[in-house]
């Protein structure tokens, strides 16, 4: 299936648990990384419950901090 | 409050643009904008705001100028080594522009200042280099319903974000809770790139000035990242359903200021 993940559309085997998909995508820091799919935030304890499905958008937003010293 | 020739003149630029003109460039003498931390991302934004004859400007910095500032934080010069960032930011900004009055606050933001630091500003910059600080600003924001723009770098990367209130999700809509102290790595232990301050902090100046005249669309449901190394920009449509937020959701859980542990870059060597 097609799914687009950080604005690339990527080819991933059907049925893909958002954990997977983090760690396949080399997220760093991924237990403090919030994913949303089509918009819509998942959850962290969802990550495994949670599949993907062709067509879906999928975002990784990583705290960043940094900035003044 | 009519212009002064030397004014038509040093503005003529802003005046010119359909987006701003004398109406905006009026706006922009009216406003009051507040940066919260001038360093790396505080800087340029300071720097571009008094350019651009935003009439008052608050600068909170608790720090001294310090050597290791210099790659990045282009508003202090070497011979500022030492002094408070918030007296050397205003040197610069008033040689700058004169017309500017900025207002200097040498202190960290607190859950006891935050407050009634931002009361008084139309606009705040988050230009703080921790998570503590940015969880409070955000929220300090959400409860006096204060705009703001949220940014962060590191290594060769940016982000940012504009929060205004009513009109999409806050900073904790989209990151709940501060990660745990070194949990995830600051700019002392993983480096920056200096010129990422420059391009974020300017791009926070850009939406202030954009707020104050009205023009075009804010990074408000946005984040917007950028990549230096790939040269690549990204703008993430963030969830418009904020009903859940612990802060600025339907049934907020958090209506008081909380003060979480520092782990801030700045942690002295």
């Amino acid at each position: 299936m097609k799914i687009t993940v950080a604005g690339k559309i990527k080819e991933y085997d059907d049925g893909i648990t958002v954990a997977k998909l983090v760690e396949l995508e080399n997220v760093e820091t991924p237990e403090y990384v919030t994913v949303t799919i089509n918009d819509e935030f998942v959850e962290s304890h969802d990550f495994e419950n949670t599949t993907v499905k062709d067509g879906d958008t999928v975002e990784f937003l990583y705290f960043m901090g940094g900035g003044q010293a | 409050m009519a212009f002064t020739n030397e004014q038509l003149e040093r503005y003529s630029r802003h005046i010119i643009l359909k987006e701003v003109g004398a109406k905006g460039q009026k706006k922009l003498s009216q406003a009051k904008v507040l940066i919260i931390g001038a360093g790396g991302l505080g800087a340029p934004a300071a720097l571009y705001l008094a350019a651009a004859g935003v009439g008052t400007i608050g600068i909170v910095d608790a720090d001294e100028v310090d050597l290791s500032n210099l790659q990045r934080q282009v508003i202090h010069s070497t011979a500022d080594i030492g002094k408070p960032k918030v007296q050397s930011a205003k040197e610069t900004m008033e040689a700058i522009n004169p017309d500017v009055t900025v207002n200097t606050y040498h202190t960290f933001v607190t859950s006891g200042n935050v407050l009634d630091l931002i009361k008084d500003y139309d606009f705040i910059l988050d230009g703080t280099d921790n998570f503590p600080a940015k969880f409070l600003i955000n929220d300090a924001c959400v409860m006096a319903k204060k705009p703001f723009s949220h940014a962060g770098i590191i290594r060769f990367k940016g982000q940012l974000m504009t929060y205004v209130p009513g009109q999409g999700p806050c900073y904790r809509c989209v990151f709940k809770n501060p990660p745990p102290k070194d949990a995830v790595p600051t700019c002392k232990q993983a480096g920056v790139i200096g010129a990422m301050g420059g391009v974020i902090g300017s791009l926070q100046a850009m939406e202030a000035v954009k707020y104050i005249v009205g023009a075009g669309d804010l990074l408000t449901g946005y984040l917007l990242t950028f990549d230096a190394l790939k040269m690549e920009w990204h703008k993430v449509k963030l969830p418009s359903d904020t009903s859940k937020c612990a802060v600025c959701g339907d049934h907020p859980t958090i209506t008081e200021l909380v003060d979480y542990e520092q782990a801030e870059c700045d942690m002295k060597k």
